[in-house]
């Protein structure tokens, strides 16, 4: 029987593809509401349109669109190609594809009309909620099954990192979205005051943990050391950073809640929980930048290798900036100024949105048996984006340590010194350049999306055979 | 036993079983194993 001696790609392509589509509408989306910033005039008096509406917009497609559709199609190929076996059962495989494609297009409708639970990063109300939840176990299934069925005995890390991803959103989704309906587009939180303020960040930051950092973890572990033709630097640091990871990150999410109603102790335990993930962050950055250890001149020529190590140097830099973020002196002055949104995008464009670029790059053209049309063009892709990353986060820096030193000066006789607006006006500038950022990483997008489009034109799916068992 | 006990007995567990997997790994026996494990998406055939 045919189908039981080739990989399961059709899944694999189908998320590929979208991952590149969304990750043009969510990064517009992103643009649009940047040049909101700068020129308020641009919401056009349209409800609709209006930041408060298109930021949840913006942040839920990036996040769980292109970000999400990433780590399907990369966990859904990892697992077969390390297992050496079909993906467990077809059938469910494409409910996960069309279910979350469902998710995503309800939440472009939804939130635009201001239909939102105003949980940040969980603004979907419920019956969305509830297609999420089916759409994950359906996805547990698929993914756990595979690896039950595997013809390797060693279950490969990037599989046990895909692994943790997908369980802990599932308990984190669960809580966190726990509500009582009042109608069919209208809920409240199961959880009251502070409780539902650190339930909420509980989830908040274990979904850039978990979703954002253990899965593209995985993408790291299998797609750094594939492109690079050289096994990871060490396997036995991606045991304990795998075990470092899962047993500290789940701490951290008080940090976001430093001088508030929440008890001193859990801000203060959420800080030091916060500065020890920097020793397993920085251990798997090491790992995967050393992986190239002995093979430095691949990086002068491989435009792919220098989207996936330069993103694990932006790992290594966002996971240095969050601790020190976190220690509640700094966070006086950080916290509710751009510097945040700097210090979250250098994560999402640098870290999340290159290495998945770079597994892109690497898995479009092998899962339509093509060589890339132009690597010229993902050279061209790779500077673009660095440049509008940097021009992205050096301004939000700026703009972030102006606004907290201006909202905390004060005059000898104990006024403010600078009133509200002032700090805003002050911002202007930076609000301009972190706009042209912002466009500048959007059109690399576009050079991407032209480059696969003439990869792929007229190409026949792959179909990829499984090797027959060694021993 | 009171609950602050057992979430600290509970902590000092966790932290015990942490450097457990940290000597388990890289206790010398493990060598080739992980070594070999290192080379799993290297060895399949094609790409």
């Amino acid at each position: 029987m045919a189908t039981q001696d080739t990989y399961n790609y059709t899944v694999v392509r189908q998320f590929a593809i979208m991952t590149v589509i969304w990750g043009i509408v969510g990064m517009l989306v992103g643009v649009l509401i940047a040049a909101q910033m700068a020129w308020p005039v641009l919401n056009f008096d349209i409800p609709w349109l209006t930041f408060s509406r298109l930021r949840p917009l913006h942040t839920n497609a990036v996040i769980f669109a292109f970000g999400g559709c990433a780590l399907f199609a990369t966990s859904y190929y990892v697992v077969q190609r390390t297992c050496h076996v079909r993906l467990f059962c077809d059938k469910l495989a494409a409910f996960t594809f069309w279910g979350w494609q469902a998710v995503i297009v309800s939440a472009a409708v939804t939130l635009p009309l201001g239909i939102t639970s105003s949980k940040e990063y969980a603004e979907l109300e419920w019956p969305i909620d509830v297609l999420i939840t089916l759409v994950w176990v359906a996805y547990a299934v698929v993914f756990f099954g595979t690896l039950v069925k595997r013809k390797v005995a060693h279950i490969y890390v990037a599989n046990w990192f895909y692994g943790a991803f997908i369980l802990t959103i599932a308990v984190l989704h669960l809580f966190n979205s726990a509500a009582l309906p009042v109608s069919l587009w209208k809920s409240y939180s199961a959880y009251a005051g502070v409780q539902d303020a650190m339930v909420q960040w509980w989830y908040g930051h274990n979904a850039v943990g978990f979703f954002l950092t253990a899965g593209f973890l995985g993408i790291m572990y299998y797609f750094i050391p594939k492109q690079a033709e050289r096994p990871v630097y060490s396997y036995r640091l991606s045991v304990v950073h795998f075990w470092a990871l899962a047993f500290t990150y789940i701490w951290a999410g008080p940090h976001h809640l430093h001088y508030t109603a929440l008890p001193d102790w859990a801000q203060s335990l959420g800080m030091v929980f916060s500065l020890i993930l920097l020793a397993p962050s920085w251990g798997g950055m090491i790992n995967g930048i050393m992986t190239l250890s002995g093979a430095w001149e691949k990086l002068r020529t491989d435009p792919i290798l220098k989207f996936l190590i330069v993103s694990v140097s932006f790992y290594g830099m966002s996971t240095f900036e969050g601790p020190m973020m976190s220690i509640k002196t700094v966070n006086a002055l950080s916290h509710y100024t751009d510097w945040t949104i700097g210090h979250v995008h250098s994560g999402a464009l640098g870290w999340v949105a290159m290495v998945s670029i770079g597994a892109m790059y690497y898995l479009i053209p092998r899962l339509f048996g093509r060589k890339i049309h132009s690597v010229k063009l993902i050279e061209t892709h790779f500077w673009v984006a660095t440049i509008g990353i940097v021009l992205y986060i050096t301004s939000m820096w700026i703009s972030g340590v102006m606004q907290g030193l201006m909202w905390r000066a004060v005059n000898p006789d104990g006024t403010l010194t600078y009133s509200f607006v002032e700090s805003v006006q002050a911002m202007h500038p930076y609000y301009i350049v972190r706009f042209l950022g912002g466009a500048v990483f959007l059109s690399g997008m576009l050079v991407m999306a032209y480059n696969l489009w003439k990869t792929i034109a007229g190409a026949r799916p792959a179909v990829a055979a499984i090797p027959a068992p060694a021993h | 036993m009171t609950l602050s006990m057992f979430h600290a007995f509970w902590t000092g567990l966790l932290l015990a079983i942490f450097i457990g997997i940290v000597v388990w790994a890289y206790s010398g026996k493990r060598r080739a194993r992980f070594e070999a494990a290192a080379r799993l998406p290297l060895d399949d055939g094609e790409n």
